[in-house]
């Protein structure tokens, strides 16, 4: 079983991301649960979304304490929360950046790490930083846990209500394209 | 295709879907296709009635809405409507609930078979919006038939199957499918929603209101005001009441069939009142309802692992309370370890501890219980918790004794 955490801020859709993400695993013929952490919703306060994906169905409905992997959706946000907490040796950290691996305090138990600059992408794309589906391109590069096109359909089937889902097409591929994946290798953890 | 053609088009088939339980419950009530719904939406359960508001403006659903001023609005319109001989639906929770009160306790006696799903909340006070059982289980006594899902699925499934078993003609009563706040209502999952085509057949004709109808052309009163210990006496209001009581019993055959009915047809199959697992061959057991048991499910797998001779008793249908069901699982093993989201506070313990405890007095044997209270406030309920319930209960098999409820979460 695969556990994944998504942190962000009220507003960026991490929940729409971890519902589109679903979508997509569900296509790739993956048992999959997801849900909120429940805070209230405000903007720009610090949020979760949590997400389990294995080959076989799963029972559990809850929260994740032991992540594999950690998406980071907004840059600051490794500032407000312990977005490491309890991660499994060996993680993925998938995060929203300008900056190299090289400027980034990475902890230990990361393996694998994917960098892209969600914010400056949804400037471009959007007009507003909304980094949520920039950053499933982004996983989805980084892992390969699931495709390009998986993506692209299970944001078909997401009923955007403001952004539209050409916008969020074109995001999602400039997400997976423009993300620099890092594999640390141990003990030297230097960046291929 | 769309989901509007997916949906009213009887030729479709069944249908994947990755929603979340709110969702799901609104593709049931779609599936069951009401005459009349009435909203009044209140978190957790906000999102149920929005994509119920949105089928009905989409085509999907076939229903008149009524976007009314307040819960109590809701079910008397509902009330009215179901006497014209309309099928129903509405949701609620919580503070919504307890609004609804007073035509809530008029809707069994009544006999009026309405559905609702409640999606489960905590009760004020302090300020909660989260979920948990207590609102659910503030009105057990209400003479509803209550059942509790354990997973997205099964709140499309049971919110089908509530209806059929509501309007039974030997049932007539109202219908709560409960699902839990925030870990059904948000958990997002994939499904499956069943060709209306099964469905239709499943429910059959309907006939909603064979034992009271209005109607201008032959006006009838109804809920006339019975006698008291005076006068005419008392009688026929003790007649309706024992008919309550006798209607919820017959209920649970009814469930029975209802859900086996449901697995034949769909392919889906439920406990329909208790399910028993891993417990042939176990010493104890522990006793859930809700969302939780899939996490005490993994944890009893684990236990097992480690060679604990446990097992596990899960309560779907909580009102009429399975005593029948509870017994014969109870037969089973030494000592129980009973989880309630939502306490009972009379008895320093849960609701779901004392109903067990009453099911236990029909085996004429004694088993030593513990009652464990978690998942208040949308708290989470973890492996590890369950872990830590099953170390618990297995220490009352050495003669341990708790003095009163063991409060999970209490540290989180």
């Amino acid at each position: 079983m695969h556990e994944i955490r998504i942190h962000g801020r009220g507003g960026q859709g991490a929940v729409i991301a971890s519902k589109i993400l679903a979508k997509a695993l569900v296509e790739e013929g993956k048992f999959v649960t997801a849900i909120p952490a429940f805070g209230f919703e405000r903007r720009g306060a610090p949020v979760a979304a949590f997400m389990r994906f294995d080959e076989a169905p799963i029972r559990r409905i809850n929260n994740i304490y032991t992540p594999n992997t950690v998406i980071s959706i907004d840059p600051s946000v490794i500032r407000a929360v312990d977005i490491f907490e309890g991660m499994q040796p060996g993680g993925t950290w998938v995060h929203t950046t300008r900056d190299s691996a090289e400027q980034l305090d990475v902890p230990e138990h990361i393996d694998t790490l994917g960098l892209c600059d969600a914010v400056g992408i949804a400037m471009e794309v959007f007009g507003r930083p909304i980094t949520n589906t920039i950053m499933l391109g982004a996983f989805a590069k980084t892992t390969g846990a699931v495709s390009l096109d998986a993506l692209k359909r299970g944001l078909a089937s997401a009923n955007f209500r403001d952004a539209g889902l050409k916008q969020n097409l074109l995001a999602v591929e400039r997400g997976y394209a423009e993300t620099r994946v890092h594999h640390l290798a141990q003990p030297d953890r230097e960046a291929c | 295709m769309t989901a509007i053609e997916t949906a009213i088009d009887p030729r479709y088939q069944s249908r994947s879907l990755v929603c979340d339980g709110n969702e799901a419950a609104a593709w049931g009530v779609a599936l069951a296709r009401p005459d009349v719904i009435a909203v009044y939406p209140i978190t957790p359960q906000s999102s149920l009635v929005e994509y119920v508001s949105q089928f009905v403006a989409e085509g999907i659903i076939d229903a008149e809405l009524m976007n009314v001023e307040g819960e109590h609005s809701v079910l008397s319109a509902l009330q009215g409507a179901a006497l014209a001989g309309a099928r129903t639906y509405t949701a609620t929770c919580g503070p919504g609930l307890a609004f609804m009160f007073e035509p809530y306790i008029r809707t069994p006696g009544l006999r009026l078979p309405l559905v609702a799903n409640l999606v489960t909340r905590d009760t004020l006070t302090p300020q909660c919006v989260w979920g948990g059982h207590q609102d659910a289980m503030l009105v057990k006594e209400a003479g509803w038939i209550q059942m509790y899902c354990e997973t997205v699925q099964e709140v499309l499934d049971t919110t089908v199957m509530a209806y059929r078993i509501g309007e039974h003609p030997q049932v007539m009563l109202p219908v709560n499918v409960n699902s839990d706040g925030n870990y059904l209502s948000y958990g997002v999952t994939g499904i499956e929603v069943p060709p209306p085509v099964l469905v239709d057949a499943f429910l059959g004709e309907r006939n909603i209101n064979w034992h009271a109808a209005l109607d201008p052309e032959r006006p009838m009163a109804v809920d006339p005001l019975t006698g008291g210990a005076g006068g005419p006496g008392p009688g026929l209001f003790v007649g309706y009441r024992q008919g309550q009581c006798d209607a919820m019993q017959k209920a649970l055959d009814i469930i029975e069939e209802t859900h086996r009915d449901w697995g034949d047809r769909i392919g889906r199959h439920y406990a329909p009142l208790v399910e028993e697992y891993r417990l042939e061959d176990a010493d104890y057991a522990l006793v859930t309802i809700g969302s939780m048991t899939g996490a005490a499910k993994d944890a009893v797998d684990a236990a097992r692992d480690r060679g604990e001779a446990v097992g596990l008793i899960k309560v779907k249908t909580f009102r009429p309370f399975p005593v029948k069901a509870m017994a014969r699982a109870l037969s089973k093993v030494r000592a129980i370890g009973v989880v309630d989201r939502s306490v009972a506070f009379g008895w320093n313990a849960g609701p779901l501890y004392q109903e067990t405890l009453a099911a236990l007095h029909s085996t004429e044997r004694f088993l030593p219980a513990a009652s464990f209270i978690g998942g208040l406030a949308g708290a989470d309920i973890t492996v590890d918790d369950f872990s830590g319930v099953i170390q618990d209960t297995a220490r009352l098999l050495q003669g341990h004794r708790f003095d009163g409820p063991r409060w999970i979460n209490r540290n989180d």
